[in-house]
C-alpha cells in the first residue's frame, strides 16, 4: 500500500513538472515577451530595444534555465542595467543584491510579480482562490447529494417511471454546458425584461426589479446573488454524476448477489441500503473526483459570466492581459488541484473496494 | 409593417424550416420502412429515445446543409435601426425582395439572430464531427497497439495521455489558441545558425533571409502535422494487414490512400497543397487542432480498455495460432468487435466537442470574431444579457438541443446494441 | 399466516400445470409449458435437461423471481399448501430465505463483495426471526463449521474474494441453511467448480439434506450428478417435463425417447469410439418461438409418426406400475425399450503411425509480480515441470487435469504462442521449442492447429463464417486463386457437415455446436497434422457433445491426424483417447494407455479424480474418495510432492518423503508411468475405483 502511494506521488510530481514546464514554455515564447516588453516599457520601442529589454529583465537565457529560476532551483538572475542600477529576480531594482536570497522561485514561496494586479502573485491568487473555494463549497453541497440521490433513485428500479423522468433530466443537464445554463438562468430569473422577474415584480412579490442577481461578488455572499452561479456549475455536474451513479446502480441491482439478498428475504429498502449502495458508490466516487478538472472549467465560465472575482476570473484576466507570472501561478494551482484529486480518487477507490484493498 | 405576435413568429419559423421538415419526413419514412435491413441503425427506430435523439440531430444536420434556403437575411449584414430589437420586429425600411421581419430579433450589431443561428449550425456541424473523427483516428491508432502489446509502449503513451487530461481544458485553449502562439514559428535550424540569422528570419520585412534556414512551423501547425498523419497511417496499416496476402491489390489500395492522404495532408496541415484544393484557415486550424488534441487522449483510454478486454478472446488466440501478424489481429479481429461502444462514444463525443467549440467561442477564442457559430454568438450576446437576452438565449438553446439530441442518440444506440 | 395447518405427509412443493412466458417487444416467448411436479418432505428432486429447456426458469418461478419480463401465465405453485403465485411481496419476503432457500451456479457472484461473510450469513436469522446480532454471528460460526470449513472464526471475518471457489460455495450453502429451510433449490451448484471440489460439495449437500431433513430441488445438466444426489428426477425438454419418476426407474427403464437418446449420447463406461460409438441426437434444439406442433421432440425422434405425434399437444401419461413414473409420449407403450439402437455404425480402428510430436523435459516458468499495487518481489509460477511424452500419427492423446494444472500453458507452448523455458519440442524432427509462432514457417504453423473451448468466443463475431475460413486458407497459402479458396472453403463446410449456405452467415446466427464445427473446419484448413483440442465440447450440451466428438474422430481417421485432447472430463477421455496423461499443478503425475490409467494401480490423484466423476449408470459401483481442501495455487505450490496436501495415501510412505522430495517417475509394466513415492507393492494392491455390477 505504501509503495503504491509513493509510486503515485512520484508520478504525480513528474506530471506536475512536465505540465508546469509546458505552461512555462508556452507563456514565455518570444512574442509573449515582446508584448510584455512593450506593455511594461513603452509601446513605441524599437525591435532592438525590445530585445534589450527582454535580456535586461532576465528573460534572455535558455528556457530551461529560466524555468529553473522560476521554480527556485537555479539562482535568480541579476545584472546591472545601462543606468548602473543593479536589477535581479530576487530583489527590487536599486536595493543591494548581496542582501537578497540566491534562489527565489515558487519553491521559496516567491511566485513573481503580477503586472495586472501590480503586486506579488501569491497573495492576490490566494485571495481569489479563497473566493472560489466558497463558491465550490456551495457547489459541492448542492451537487453531490442531489446527483447521488437522483442516480440511486433512478438506478434502483431500472425502467420505472421515476427512472425515466430522472434519466431524462440528467441527460438534459449533461447537454447543457455552463455558458448555456448560465445564460438561460439569467434570462429566466435575473433579467428585468424577460422571464419570471418582471411578472413577480408586477405582482408585487419582489421588491426590486429582479428575483436573483445576475452578478456575484465574494464580498457580499447572499442567497440571491449566489444561487445562480452555484446552480449553473452544479447543474452540469449533477447530470454527469447522476448518470454514472445510475449506471453503476443498475449494474449492481442486476448482480447475482443482489438476487441472493432478495431471495434470502431481505426487504427492498434493506437490499438497496445494505447491499447495493456501497458497491454502487465505488464507481461514482472516482467520477466525482475526476470531475474536478471539468468543474474548474465551469468555474472559469461562471466566474466570467457572473463577474465573480475568483480563481477562474483571475485566469481569464491573466491570459487576456499577458500577465505571465499570474498565468503561471494559476496553472500551478490548476495542475495541482487536478493531480491531487486524481491521487485521492485512486487511493480512495482502493480503500472503498475491499476486493483490491485486501488482496 | 406590423411587429409579429409570438404565434406568428412560431408559424413563420416553422414555415421557413419547411425544407428541413421535408428532409426529416423522408429520412424517417425510408428508415422506418427498411429498419429490419439496416442493422444497428435500423434498430435505432425501435427505441423511442434513440428516435427522438436521431430526429434532433438530423434536424440540425439538415438545417446546416440547407442553411442557404432557410436564412432570411445575410447573417453578417447589419441593418440600421435593428439593434437589439425584440422578437418579430418588422424590418425598418425593407425593400423589395427583403424578408419582412427579424423573426428572433436583432443582436447588438443589428444583425438577424435567426439567420445567424441557422448559419451557426453549419459552422458548428462542419467542425465538430470532423474534429471528433480525427480524435478517434488518433485515439484508435495509438490505443489499439497500447492495449494489445501493453508493456513500455503502453505505459509511456498512457502517461502522456494522462498528462494531457490533467491539463485544465480552458488553460490549454488559452495557451494554444492565442495569437502570439499562432504567429510564433519555431525555427528548426536556428540552433545551427548565428543569432543574426535568427533575428533576420524573425524580422517581418526580411525578404533576404534564406528560406531554408528560416524554415519553421508554429506550434499548432506542428500539432496538426502530428495529429493529421494518423488517419493516413491508420488506413494504410488497415489495408496492408488485410491484403498483404495479395500484394497486387495491396499496393493499389495502399498507394491510392497514400497519394490522396498525403495530398490532403500537405494542404490541411501545412497549407502547402500544390494544387490548392485542400486548405484550412489558420484560425480554423488552431481551433480544430486544439479540439482534436483535447479529445484524443480520452478516446485513447477508451480504446485501450476495450482492446485489453477483447484480446483475451479465443478468436484472437485463433488468429495468433494461425500466424496472423499483430496488426491484422488488432485491426480486423479486435477493432470491428469494439465498434459498438465506439459508435456510442462517437455520438457522445461530437456533443462534447460541440460544447468545447462553444467554450472556445465563449472566451472569444473561436474561429473568427464575427463568425455566426453558437459559442461566439453567446459570448457576444451575454454583454447585453440583462436587457436583451434573446441574442444569447437563441444560440444557447440551439446548442443545447443539438447536444441533447446527440446524447439521446447515443443512449438509444447503447440500449439497442446491448439488446440481444 | 403460520404454517401450523400443514401436514408433513403432504407434499412440500406441488407444482401444477405451470406455464411461464417471457414477454419481449416482439412476441410472447413461452419458456415453460404445462409443468407439474411434487416434492415430498425430505425428498430430493432432480431437474435435468439441456440449456434452454426451462429448468432454471422453474426454479426462479418457485422463488417468484422471474424479473420484469417473466410472467406465470397459468398453473399454480403450492408450497406447504399455500399458493405462491398469489402471494404479495411481503408474504414472499417472509418465505424467501426462511422456508425456501436457493444456491446458485456462480458462488463468487452470489456473495456481496463488500460485506464480510459473517454479516451476510447473520443477516438471515436477524431478518426472519429477529435474532440479536451476537446470536446471529454465533449461529453463523456454527453453521460455517457445519459446512466443514476449516477455521470458521477466520472465515466469518473474511471478505468473499479472500476465499477459494469451493469455500465460497460452502458459504453460499451455509447461508441457505441459516434459517433451516424446508426446501432448498440448487441451481447447477457445482458447474463452476473442479471435479474433485465438486465431489466434496455434493457429499456435503447430501449429508446436510439428511441431517436437517430438507427437501431439495436439484437442477443440473449432469445425469450422473443427479443420480448421486436425488431420489426422483424430472427430465425436461424445450420447456416441458417429458419424463418424471424415481431416479433408478427412469435410468433403467426410461419410457421417453428423449431420455433414451440422452443416455445413448453420453459416454458411459463400456462405450468405445470404434466398437460402440455414441449416438448423437440428430437436429437441433428448437428455438422457443419455433417449437413444432405436437411433440416438441418429434422432429428429432426415431419413433416419430407423422400425423399422430405432431397432431396436438401431448399430455403427461402415467406409467402403470411405476413409482409415480410418467412420460409425455403418445407411443411409450408401443416402443420396444430394450431393442438395441438400430443405426450404431461400428467403425474401424485407425492404425497408429510414427511419432510426430515428441516433448522432452519441457519446462515453462512465468515470472509474475506479486502484490496488488505492482510492487513486491517477483515470483515464479512453474506452469509446466519436466513434461515429456510422445504422440503418434493417428493417435488421440488425452491430457487430463483440473484448473491450474498447466494444461493450457502446455498448449500455448506447443502452438508457439509462448516459448518454453527449457526442454525440447520435436515436431516432425524439427525442433520448434524456442521458435515463437511469428518465426515458424507456414507449413509448421498450418500443421499444428487448435480447437478452442468456448464456442461463443472462438469465432470473430463480426466476420462471416466463410470469410473466416477463407482467411485461414489465405494465411496457409492454400489454393491458387480466390475461386479456388472459395471452393475449398465450401468443401471444408461439407467436411464438418454444415450446409454450404452457412458460409454467408454471421457467427451469432449459429448454435454452439455449429460454431464449434466451424472452428474445427478452420483448424483443418491447412491440412493440420497435429490438432490441439482444448476442452472442445465441455461448453456444449450433452447431445451436441456426442456429435462434435464423433466429427473430430471421423476427421482424425480420414486425415490420420494426431489429436491432443485436453479435458477435465474423464468419461469422454475414456471414450475417445488411446493414451492419457494426467496432470496436477504443472506435473505429469501419471501416463499410460487408456486402460492402464483407468485400471489400478493408480496415482492417488487419478484415483480421486476417477472416483469424483459422477457416472449416470445404476450398474456402476463407485468407491467414494473425497479429497480434502482445494487445489493449491500454482503461485505457491506445496513443497515436495505437489499432491501431498490432499493425498490419502501419504501415511503409507515412510519418512515424510512426500513433504520433502518430488517423487521420481516410476515406470511399471507396459510403459505405464506413475510419479509417486508409494512402493510397487502398495500400488499393486490398489483396488479399482469403478466396478460394473454383473447384470
Amino acid at each position: 500500500m505504501l509503495i503504491f502511494v509513493v509510486r503515485r506521488l512520484g508520478l504525480m510530481l513528474l506530471s506536475a513538472f512536465v505540465l508546469t514546464f509546458v505552461v512555462f514554455y508556452l507563456t514565455n515564447l518570444p512574442p509573449n515577451l515582446e508584448k510584455l516588453a512593450r506593455s511594461e516599457g513603452s509601446v513605441r520601442m524599437t525591435d532592438e530595444a525590445v530585445a534589450q529589454w527582454i535580456i535586461d529583465n532576465g528573460h534572455g537565457g535558455s528556457v530551461l534555465g529560466r524555468y529553473g529560476q522560476w521554480l527556485g532551483v537555479v539562482p535568480g538572475w541579476s545584472n546591472v542595467d545601462e543606468k548602473g542600477v543593479p536589477r535581479g529576480r530576487c530583489f527590487a531594482a536599486g536595493t543591494d543584491p548581496a542582501l537578497a536570497p540566491r534562489y527565489c522561485g515558487i519553491l521559496q514561496g516567491d511566485w513573481g510579480y503580477s503586472t495586472y494586479f501590480r503586486g506579488p502573485v501569491l497573495p492576490n491568487l490566494g485571495e481569489k482562490l479563497g473566493a472560489t473555494g466558497i463558491l465550490m463549497l456551495w457547489v459541492m453541497i448542492v451537487m453531490i447529494p442531489t446527483s447521488l440521490l437522483i442516480g440511486i433513485l433512478a438506478g434502483m428500479r431500472e425502467g420505472s417511471r421515476t427512472d425515466r423522468v430522472l434519466s431524462t433530466f440528467s441527460i438534459a443537464t449533461t447537454a447543457t454546458p455552463e455558458y448555456v445554463s448560465g445564460v438561460v438562468l439569467v434570462a429566466l430569473l435575473a433579467s428585468p425584461v424577460t422571464g419570471l422577474s418582471p411578472l413577480l415584480s408586477e405582482w408585487g412579490l419582489i421588491d426590486g426589479k429582479i428575483l436573483f442577481q445576475g452578478a456575484a461578488s465574494p464580498d457580499r455572499i447572499t442567497f440571491w446573488s449566489f444561487t445562480l452561479p452555484v446552480l449553473t456549475i452544479a447543474l452540469y455536474g449533477i447530470g454527469y454524476i447522476a448518470r454514472m451513479t445510475r449506471a453503476s446502480m443498475t449494474e449492481v441491482m442486476t448482480a447475482q448477489y443482489i438476487r441472493t439478498a432478495r431471495l434470502k428475504g431481505v426487504g427492498f429498502r434493506q437490499v438497496v441500503l445494505r447491499h447495493a449502495l456501497r458497491n454502487a458508490l465505488i464507481a461514482p466516487f472516482t467520477v466525482i473526483m475526476l470531475q474536478f478538472p471539468w468543474l474548474l472549467n465551469g468555474v472559469v465560465i461562471v466566474e466570467t459570466l457572473f463577474n465573480y472575482k475568483g480563481f477562474g476570473w483571475t485566469l481569464v484576466v491573466a491570459a487576456g492581459n499577458n500577465d505571465i507570472n499570474l498565468l503561471l501561478g494559476c496553472s500551478v494551482v490548476a495542475v495541482f488541484v487536478v493531480l491531487v484529486t486524481q491521487l485521492i480518487s485512486d487511493i480512495g477507490y482502493v480503500f472503498l473496494n475491499p476486493r483490491i484493498r485486501l488482496s | 409593417m406590423e411587429d409579429l405576435s409570438y404565434t406568428a413568429i412560431l408559424v413563420r419559423i416553422l414555415a421557413q424550416l419547411l425544407p428541413v421538415w421535408i428532409a426529416l419526413v423522408v429520412t424517417f419514412a425510408l428508415s422506418v420502412s427498411f429498419k429490419r435491413r439496416l442493422g444497428l441503425y435500423g434498430k435505432l427506430f425501435d427505441s423511442p429515445v434513440g428516435m427522438i435523439g436521431f430526429g434532433m440531430v438530423m434536424f440540425w444536420v439538415f438545417t446546416a446543409i440547407l442553411a442557404d434556403m432557410i436564412v432570411t437575411f445575410d447573417p453578417y449584414a447589419q441593418f440600421s435601426g435593428m439593434r437589439n430589437v425584440p422578437l418579430g420586429t418588422a424590418l425598418a425600411g425593407a425593400t423589395e425582395g427583403d424578408y419582412s421581419h427579424f423573426l428572433l430579433g436583432g443582436d447588438s450589431l443589428a444583425r438577424d439572430v435567426f439567420s445567424r443561428m441557422v448559419m451557426g449550425a453549419r459552422s458548428v456541424l462542419s467542425i465538430a464531427p470532423a474534429a471528433t473523427a480525427f480524435a478517434f483516428m488518433v485515439g484508435i491508432t495509438l490505443g489499439v497497439p497500447a492495449g494489445y502489446f501493453g508493456g513500455r509502449f503502453d505505459t509511456g503513451l498512457s502517461f502522456v495521455a494522462n498528462l494531457v487530461l490533467a491539463f485544465p481544458v480552458i488553460l490549454l485553449f488559452y495557451l494554444l489558441v492565442t495569437p502570439e502562439i499562432v504567429d510564433h514559428k519555431i525555427l528548426f535550424f536556428s540552433a545551427f545558425l548565428p543569432d543574426a540569422t535568427e533575428l533576420a528570419c524573425r524580422a517581418k520585412d526580411s525578404v533576404t533571409a534564406d528560406t531554408f534556414a528560416c524554415f519553421g512551423l508554429s506550434i499548432p501547425t506542428m500539432l496538426a502535422a502530428v495529429l493529421f498523419i494518423f488517419p493516413i497511417i491508420f488506413i494504410s496499416i488497415l489495408l496492408n494487414a488485410r491484403f498483404f496476402t495479395n500484394p497486387m491489390k495491396r499496393n493499389l489500395y495502399v498507394g491510392v490512400v497514400l497519394v490522396i492522404g498525403l495530398w490532403a495532408y500537405s494542404g490541411l496541415a501545412f497549407n502547402m497543397d500544390p494544387l490548392g484544393v485542400w486548405s484550412m484557415e489558420p484560425n480554423l486550424l488552431n481551433v480544430f487542432v486544439s479540439v482534436v488534441f483535447v479529445n484524443a487522449p480520452t478516446v485513447f483510454r477508451i480504446v485501450r480498455g476495450i482492446v485489453m478486454d477483447l484480446k483475451a478472446r479465443d478468436y484472437v488466440a485463433a488468429g495468433q495460432t494461425r500466424g496472423e501478424g499483430p496488426w491484422y489481429i488488432m485491426l480486423w479481429e479486435i477493432l470491428p468487435n469494439a465498434r459498438g461502444p465506439l459508435i456510442v462514444d462517437f455520438c457522445l463525443r461530437i456533443g462534447y466537442t460541440t460544447i468545447l467549440l462553444g467554450t472556445l467561442g465563449f472566451f472569444g477564442l473561436g474561429v473568427a470574431p464575427d463568425s455566426p457559430d453558437w459559442g461566439s454568438t453567446i459570448d457576444e450576446g451575454r454583454k447585453t444579457l440583462n436587457m436583451f437576452p434573446h441574442a444569447a438565449v437563441v444560440p444557447a438553446l440551439a446548442l443545447m438541443s443539438l447536444v441533447l439530441g446527440l446524447n439521446l442518440l447515443a443512449d438509444g444506440l447503447r440500449e439497442e446494441s446491448l439488446r440481444d | 399466516m403460520a404454517d401450523t395447518t400443514w401436514d408433513p405427509s403432504k407434499p412440500i412443493l406441488e407444482i401444477e400445470n405451470l406455464s411461464i412466458s417471457f414477454f419481449t417487444r416482439l412476441r410472447e416467448i413461452p419458456a415453460v409449458m404445462d409443468f407439474s411436479c411434487t416434492v415430498m418432505a425430505g425428498e430430493a428432486m432432480g431437474l435435468v435437461g439441456e440449456s434452454g429447456c426451462g429448468k432454471s426458469t422453474v426454479a426462479l418461478a418457485v422463488m417468484r423471481d422471474l424479473g420484469k419480463n417473466g410472467k406465470i401465465v397459468a398453473g399454480s405453485i403450492k408450497f406447504k399448501g399455500r399458493d405462491l403465485t398469489h402471494m404479495n411481496d411481503e408474504e414472499l419476503r417472509q418465505i424467501r430465505g426462511s422456508e425456501i432457500a436457493m444456491i446458485y451456479q456462480e458462488p463468487m457472484a452470489s456473495l456481496n463483495p463488500a460485506m464480510k461473510v459473517g454479516a451476510q450469513l447473520a443477516e438471515v436469522p436477524m431478518i426472519h426471526s429477529g435474532m440479536s446480532k451476537e446470536d446471529a454471528w454465533k449461529l453463523a460460526r456454527q453453521i460455517v463449521a457445519d459446512v466443514r470449513l476449516p477455521d470458521p472464526d477466520r472465515i466469518i471475518n473474511a471478505y468473499p474474494h479472500q476465499l477459494s471457489g469451493g469455500q465460497q460455495q460452502r458459504i453460499v450453502i451455509a447461508m441457505a441453511l441459516m434459517a433451516k429451510p424446508a426446501l432448498l433449490i440448487l441451481d447447477e451448484p457445482t458447474t463452476a467448480l473442479d471435479v474433485t471440489v465438486e465431489a466434496g460439495i455434493v457429499d456435503l449437500v447430501k449429508d446436510l439434506g439428511k441431517k436437517y431433513g430438507t427437501s431439495m430441488l436439484f437442477i443440473s445438466h449432469n445425469l450422473g450428478l443427479v443420480m448421486d444426489v436425488c431420489d426422483r428426477i424430472c427430465v425436461m425438454y424445450s420447456g416441458e417435463a417429458v419424463e418424471t419418476g424415481n431416479v433408478i426407474e427412469v435410468f433403467d427403464k426410461m419410457r421417453h425417447p428423449y431420455t433414451q437418446a440422452l443416455f445413448r449420447s453420453i459416454p458411459l463406461p463400456g462405450a468405445d469410439k470404434n466398437a460402440r460409438p455414441l449416438i448423437s441426437i440428430p437436429g437441433n434444439f428448437p428455438l422457443p418461438h419455433e417449437r413444432p406442433s405436437g411433440c416438441n421432440f418429434g422432429p428429432r425422434c426415431d419413433y416419430f409418426q407423422a400425423g399422430r405425434c405432431d397432431a396436438r399437444d401431448i399430455p403427461m401419461d402415467p406409467v402403470p406400475g411405476g413409482d409415480r413414473h410418467a412420460s409425455r409420449c403418445l407411443r411409450w407403450s408401443e416402443i420396444d425399450w430394450d431393442a438395441p439402437p438400430a443405426k450404431r455404425a461400428v467403425k474401424e480402428k485407425a492404425p497408429i503411425g510414427r511419432v510426430v510430436l515428441k516433448m522432452e523435459d519441457l519446462k515453462k516458468y512465468y515470472a509474475i509480480s506479486s502484490g496488488a499495487f505492482g510492487g513486491g518481489e517477483k515470483k515464479v509460477v512453474k506452469a509446466n515441470e519436466t513434461l515429456s511424452f510422445e504422440a503418434r500419427e493417428g493417435e488421440t492423446l488425452a491430457i487430463v487435469g483440473e484448473s491450474g494444472c498447466g494444461k493450457s500453458t502446455f498448449a500455448k507452448v506447443l502452438m508457439g504462442l509462448e516459448t518454453a523455458t527449457s526442454g525440447s519440442i520435436m515436431l516432425f524432427d524439427e525442433n520448434v521449442q524456442s521458435t515463437p509462432i511469428q518465426k515458424r514457417n507456414v507449413d509448421t504453423v498450418s500443421s499444428v492447429q487448435m480447437v478452442f473451448q468456448n464456442p461463443f468466443d472462438t469465432l470473430n463475431p463480426s466476420m462471416t463464417v466463410g470469410r473466416q475460413i477463407i482467411r485461414a486458407l489465405e494465411i496457409f497459402k492454400q489454393g491458387k486463386s480466390d475461386e479456388d479458396r472459395q471452393n475449398r472453403m465450401l468443401e471444408l463446410l461439407d467436411l464438418v457437415k454444415l450446409p454450404r449456405a452457412f458460409a454467408e452467415r454471421m457467427p451469432r446466427q449459429l448454435s454452439g455446436g455449429q460454431k464449434q464445427r466451424v472452428g474445427i473446419a478452420r483448424a483443418f484448413a491447412g491440412g493440420a497434422k497435429v490438432v490441439v483440442a482444448d476442452e472442445p465440447v465441455s461448453a456444449l450440451d450433452v447431445s451436441v457433445q456426442a456429435a462434435v466428438t464423433d466429427l473430430l474422430m471421423d476427421i482424425q481417421r480420414e486425415n490420420r491426424t494426431t489429436l491432443l485432447f485436453i479435458s477435465h472430463d474423464l468419461s469422454i477421455v475414456r471414450y475417445l483417447s488411446d493414451r492419457v496423461l494426467v496432470m496436477y499443478l504443472g506435473h505429469v503425475v501419471e501416463t499410460g494407455t487408456t486402460d492402464q490409467v483407468f485400471q489400478p494401480p493408480y496415482h492417488p490423484y487419478t484415483e480421486a479424480l476417477l472416483s469424483a466423476v459422477p457416472i449416470a449408470d445404476t450398474k456402476v459401483i463407485r468407491k467414494r474418495i473425497v479429497l480434502e481442501g482445494d487445489i493449491p495455487s500454482a503461485v505457491n505450490p506445496p513443497p515436495g510432492c505437489p499432491f501431498q496436501t490432499r493425498c490419502r495415501w501419504k501415511a503409507q510412505v515412510p519418512g515424510g518423503l512426500c513433504d520433502r522430495e518430488v517423487p521420481p517417475m516410476v515406470t511399471l509394466e507396459g510403459g505405464h508411468q506413475i510419479k509417486c513415492h508409494l512402493s510397487r507393492e502398495i500400488l499393486a494392491e490398489m483396488e479399482p475405483v469403478i466396478k460394473v455390477a454383473a447384470e
